[in-house]
């Protein structure tokens, strides 16, 4: 199977980056030549197979739900990219 | 006495306990030829000032009963470091100030070390060559045109250039075993839940591991004793009873059961590969193992697995660079144009094409073709692996189907990148401790690993094979110091 151009655009948006036209004519070939290598896959039957998704196959510990660490509020807006002391800004989302 | 760039990390170590070097001394001197090294461009970020002040300060009260006592350490730039400056080697986060410190590196500190700064890696350690950097390309030591490997490479060229005693980095692929074999080092994956993923940027979470990188076995068993901690901020973290791995260390693998993996002789791998395992193979008889033939019938899909399953825990771990909390923003005309070119700017090609693959795999109508069918195929390399760990006590491959390529020889064509870590990959589907030891030399002259793998938490097993092994390989390897300035 094939990625066409409409979908790469589509998986550009659902990944939240945009493409100009260039990169994304560059990343049809890159992603054709890697879905095709990885196709191989399907020599194998593997329908009575279980899915492992996780090599830790032990269940999640519980805890206390308890906070442990110190409030950090204004260290932790230090990182934010639009300086403002109280909170993180971005643009307008509601009219 | 020798040079103290020259000592390994246990040496060092003992110089210390026994008073005969000081941390200032060690820390100087390293500081000193890191200054003298920057074509390598190993280093991100430099702490050289903090870590002479802590190598005074522990001077003046030396805790010998530490395990790493006042030892200054360069490490991987993908461990978060309590306010110094984390970039995983991307434009996103090129001005990302931690306000906490990953688990490993806090075990670190606290057995005695000291933080000489952080280390060039891949970017978000997607990559097997640190081309993808976003400060640029690490140089191999061992010639100015040749890649050091990744996606630990600047750990890797630190830690072959003796810019640091001993290094830490991660793997998810083979990014710690793949660039300690391309500079004749020593790298060391543990089992998944060894160390702490607590602090370490995220890129793949099923497959990701701390390890340590070192100039022999000793140190690693050494350096993993330190690292290795059970931690509850990790919720795979494993609780187990962690040996003294250093302590223990033992050259008697007697009788041992070694596997040899037919599946691993690919197509046209060179000759040189070849006699590099067959020498293996002759070493461990010589120390009383013995090798049986084995067979890992799913070795050929471990790859195509691999480009599945980890690009689509990336492409949800990355969700979190959206230009809000933290990092670079690009600004937009509204929030999801501020995502979009933040992200556009902000991440490499390399990131944004794992990414794309990674949400595809993921995406309506596509989950079950590829990302449940990887899952299923993860489960039939796991199989391989159980059912062959009956009849041995580990495996041994060469860690990499050639030795270091040229910069710029791959980095057009993603899939023949990938397949350097044709050896590597298995053993992180798996969640399995591999460990990669220098063992020979190309006839360019360039290093060659190989790559012993163990059973689950069984890492002191394949540290005795590889501490047997490195005494009869004794390789040497004269690095010329072409790439340092006065």
């Amino acid at each position: 199977m094939s990625i066409d151009l409409k979908t790469v655009k589509h998986i550009s948006k659902l990944s939240r980056i945009s493409l100009d036209e260039e990169k994304a004519k560059k990343l049809e070939t890159d992603l054709n030549s890697i879905f095709k290598w990885i196709e191989q896959l399907n020599e194998l039957k593997t329908d009575n197979i279980e899915p492992l998704s996780s090599i830790a196959e032990t269940k999640l510990r519980l805890r206390k739900d308890e906070i442990k660490s110190k409030n950090m509020r204004e260290e932790i807006l230090k990182n934010s990219p639009n300086e403002n002391k109280d909170f993180f800004v971005v643009p307008k989302v509601v009219e | 006495m020798s040079n103290i760039i020259d000592l390994t990390l246990s040496e060092l170590v003992s110089n210390i306990k026994n008073k005969k070097i000081s941390s200032n001394e060690a820390t100087s001197e390293y500081i000193e030829r890191s200054k003298k090294s920057k074509n390598l461009n190993t280093y991100i970020e430099e702490t050289f000032e903090d870590a002479l002040k802590k190598a005074k300060e522990f001077d003046s009260k030396p805790d010998l009963n530490k395990k790493l006592p006042g030892i200054p350490m360069a490490i991987k730039d993908l461990f978060c470091t309590k306010n110094v400056k984390t970039t995983a080697s991307s434009k996103i986060l090129n001005n990302f100030i931690p306000t906490y410190e990953s688990t490993v590196t806090q075990n670190l500190w606290n057995d005695g070390a000291i933080l000489l700064g952080k280390l060039n890696c891949d970017e978000f350690a997607m990559g097997s060559s640190n081309e993808t950097s976003f400060f640029g390309n690490v140089i191999s030591p061992i010639d100015k045109d040749l890649v050091p490997g990744g996606s630990s490479g600047g750990s890797a060229s630190a830690l072959a250039a003796k810019l640091t005693p001993a290094t830490i980095g991660t793997d998810t692929g083979g990014s710690i075993r793949q660039p300690a074999s391309f500079t004749g080092t020593v790298g060391l994956k543990p089992t998944y839940g060894s160390c702490s993923r607590y602090g370490i940027v995220a890129f793949a979470s099923s497959l990701d591991q701390a390890g340590p990188m070192t100039r022999n076995v000793n140190d690693a068993a050494l350096l993993l004793e330190v690292m290795s901690s059970f931690d509850n901020k990790d919720s795979t973290s494993v609780d187990f009873k962690r040996p003294m791995y250093s302590k223990d260390l033992s050259k008697d693998i007697k009788g041992k059961k070694i596997g040899i993996p037919k599946e691993y002789r690919v197509d046209g791998m060179s000759e040189e590969i070849e006699k590099l395992w067959e020498d293996g193979k002759n070493y461990l008889k010589d120390c009383g193992a013995e090798i049986i033939d084995i067979s890992l019938p799913h070795t050929k899909f471990a790859l195509p697995t691999y480009y599945i399953v980890a690009p689509a825990e990336a492409s949800s771990n990355l969700a979190r660079y959206d230009g809000v909390k933290y990092g670079f923003r690009t600004q937009g005309n509204n929030l999801i144009d501020m995502y979009e070119k933040t992200r556009s700017a902000g991440f490499g090609d390399e990131v944004k094409r794992r990414i794309m693959i990674g949400t595809y795999v993921l995406s309506s109508g596509y989950y079950d073709a590829y990302y449940l069918k990887a899952q299923k195929v993860r489960r039939l390399i796991k199989n391989d692996f159980n059912n062959i760990f009956q009849k041995v006590d580990a495996i041994l491959t060469p860690s990499t189907p050639s030795s270091a390529f040229k910069i710029g020889d791959k980095s057009n064509d993603p899939v023949s990148m990938y397949l350097n870590d044709i050896f590597t990959v298995p053993v992180n589907l798996a969640g399995l401790p591999g460990i990669s030891i220098p063992a020979g030399l190309d006839k360019k002259g360039y290093p060659l690993g190989l790559q012993i793998i163990g059973k689950s938490f069984d890492e002191q097993n394949i540290l005795n094979i590889a501490y047997s092994m490195e005494d009869k390989i004794n390789f040497k390897f004269n690095l010329k110091e072409w790439w340092m300035n006065d």
